[in-house]
């Protein structure tokens, strides 16, 4: 049992990361209906902001965090602006080649420019000790990383119910979610609608970045590959385009993840996952929290 | 109405490309290519075979797939498996590659098709990392190390043939009544299931028939480098067919052929430019997206009409 809950412990934190950079994906789709492959990248550059951040700036990590969203977030807009916006109107097709060569050209002019060096966060950056916990008499352990990870993740997400629900520009993205055409007859600015969600989903994957390489202490170009994939299946596991989905289905996800290799073998982890994600397309297309649409013509 | 001719045009695309094999393989006999453009050679015909199968699920049906790599991984693997350490002829491993591939493709076709573009990509590009894993995993062929040591069998014979089956027979089921079902399904997925189209159908089947295509070029690969490993198929090598089909038109076959050719002979050039070239590549992926969407040629072809008189019936296009 307590091995379990300690899996549990485990599987939250890593899943609160899953639930950050799906969000951005969830966010996206929502309001463009586009898979945008470079999200993951974004992270990897955002992680990198918050290095060179803490590394030549010698700043601490809470502006490292800081710097990181800002800069992603200028990188999430112009991507929109360049590749994504001429393609409004065109073919499915056609933008989603575009998210993928976008995707590519982060990854190699990352490796073209950092190199395939492997970095870390510099030892000290964050205080990591070991906690004990006691949960109904049973004895577990949690680093203050861990602990980290779940504030940062939950206090993002506040914010973010917050903007989506108690703001005028929240209320401008489920507008143009809603129905783009409308909301633009209603005098929304639906270019600069779309800009800002870009700008906030890629903070949240400089953020999801951030931690995830205090987490698996490394940063390297290609790091945003496999947790941006992931994250999606947990953003279509929960429901794509839902903001509670992307949150359920991160969570779901890293504790299911963890479990696999917990109790099976970490080298079924990945195939597992990707599994999952085509039985949830089978049996629940829609998500776990998503709703059935019939398609109208 | 349906009298099976032998056209003027058949008989010089027959001949022409008998005439390339026979220069090439004079070539090669006579040692005026050297090892490295052997190597690059065979890659071309293998790639031809790659992007030209893939045009037919993304192109001509318009259903984005990311799993190619995956499907060539399940071609090769199977095709090893039975030279290696079954000692079956060199066809038969092929055969039961590229069948192995189909029923890959039919697998997660099925479930995956009746969904929209956007979750098929994904869907598909989990497969190939769930083939990736598993080949990981299973110790019988190799596990994380591959499996070493499959015979060459793999030869210019080999590719061209599989290479001209390839094109000849997407070629001729694109202008067949099922691959005009499938161009309808691309042009407007609606209307042509309002015309009666079984739209699954059309797309598990194009779905299918590209993977079997890519379990031969697998196959073909494992049998020419001696060696697979399960990371010979990330998701990269994907990418890397995808580049072709873009680059070269989305729903021609002349245009994969030649993007084809165009890109392994570019990378051979280009090879300790590894990165940047990628970084080419992708910046070209987004302005040819941006700025023609549907790629260089298009759905244009070249044919051989362009360069032979007609003669009373106008004929469909030959591809090559």
């Amino acid at each position: 049992m307590a091995g379990f809950l300690q899996q549990v412990i485990n599987g939250l934190s890593l899943g609160s990361i899953y639930a950050l950079i799906a969000l951005g994906y969830t966010m996206v789709y929502g309001i463009i209906q586009l898979i945008n492959f470079a999200h993951g990248d974004i992270l990897m550059v955002g992680a990198y902001i918050g290095f060179f951040a803490v590394v030549y700036l010698k700043l601490n990590i809470w502006w490292a965090f800081i710097i990181a969203m800002a800069g992603a977030s200028l990188l999430g807009v112009i991507i929109e602006r360049v590749a994504y916006k001429p393609l409004r109107n065109a073919p499915r097709l056609a933008a989603l080649i575009t998210a993928i060569g976008m995707s590519l050209l982060l990854e190699n002019g990352g490796l073209m420019i950092l190199g395939t060096d492997i970095r870390s966060y510099p030892v000290g950056t964050i205080t990591n000790k070991q906690l004990p916990l006691s949960f109904l008499g049973i004895q577990l352990t949690a680093t203050t990383l861990q602990l980290l990870i779940l504030a940062v993740t939950v206090v993002m997400m506040i914010i973010l119910q917050y903007i989506v629900h108690y703001t005028w520009t929240g209320k401008a993205m489920r507008a143009v979610s809603y129905d783009r055409d409308a909301a633009r007859l209603m005098g929304i600015n639906v270019d600069e609608t779309i800009s800002v969600t870009f700008a906030l989903g890629s903070a949240f994957a400089a953020v999801a970045g951030i931690l995830l390489g205090l987490y698996y202490n490394t940063i390297q170009p290609l790091m945003g590959i496999m947790p941006g994939l992931k994250a999606f299946v947990a953003a279509v596991i929960g429901g794509i385009g839902l903001i509670p989905g992307a949150m359920l289905g991160g969570f779901a996800l890293g504790v299911f993840e963890t479990m696999v290799s917990g109790y099976w073998s970490s080298k079924m982890r990945d195939p597992i996952v990707f599994i999952l994600l085509i039985l949830i397309l089978l049996l629940k297309p829609a998500g776990l929290l998503g709703r059935n649409n019939t398609e109208k013509v | 109405m349906t009298k099976v001719q032998f056209s003027r045009k058949n008989f010089f695309a027959l001949a022409g490309a008998l005439l390339v094999y026979f220069i090439i393989a004079s070539l090669l006999s006579t040692g005026m290519i050297s090892k490295f453009q052997e190597i690059n050679l065979m890659m071309l015909g293998i790639n031809i075979i790659l992007a030209v199968s893939l045009n037919l699920i993304v192109g001509f049906t318009g259903q984005l797939a990311l799993g190619h790599a995956g499907f060539m991984a399940v071609g090769a693997y199977v095709a090893a498996v039975l030279t290696l350490k079954l000692h079956q002829p060199f066809l038969l491993a092929i055969i039961a590659g590229a069948v192995a591939a189909a029923i890959a493709g039919l697998i997660i076709g099925l479930p995956t098709l009746r969904l929209k573009g956007d979750y098929l990509a994904i869907a598909t590009l989990g497969f190939g990392e769930i083939i990736k894993g598993l080949a990981n995993n299973i110790n019988y062929i190799g596990g994380a190390a591959g499996m070493i040591g499959i015979p060459r069998l793999t030869n210019w014979t080999w590719v061209y043939l599989m290479m001209v089956v390839t094109i000849i027979v997407t070629v001729n089921f694109i202008n067949s009544t099922h691959g005009r079902a499938c161009i309808a399904i691309r042009e407007n997925e609606i209307a042509a299931e309002t015309m009666g189209i079984n739209t699954t159908y059309y797309k598990v089947l194009a779905f299918a028939m590209g993977a079997f295509f890519a379990g031969i070029a697998g196959a073909l690969y494992a049998h020419y480098f001696y060696l697979i490993q399960p990371t010979t198929f990330t998701f990269f090598r994907s990418f890397d067919i995808l580049v072709m089909v873009v680059f070269g038109g989305l729903g021609s076959i002349t245009g994969s052929i030649i993007a084809a050719a165009g890109i392994t002979i570019t990378n051979a050039a280009l090879q300790d430019l590894a990165v940047l070239r990628m970084v080419i590549y992708a910046l070209l992926l987004i302005v040819i997206m941006v700025f023609r969407p549907q790629g260089l040629m298009g759905t244009g072809e070249f044919t051989l009409d362009r360069w032979m008189p007609k003669r009373g019936e106008a004929g469909g296009s030959a591809g090559n």
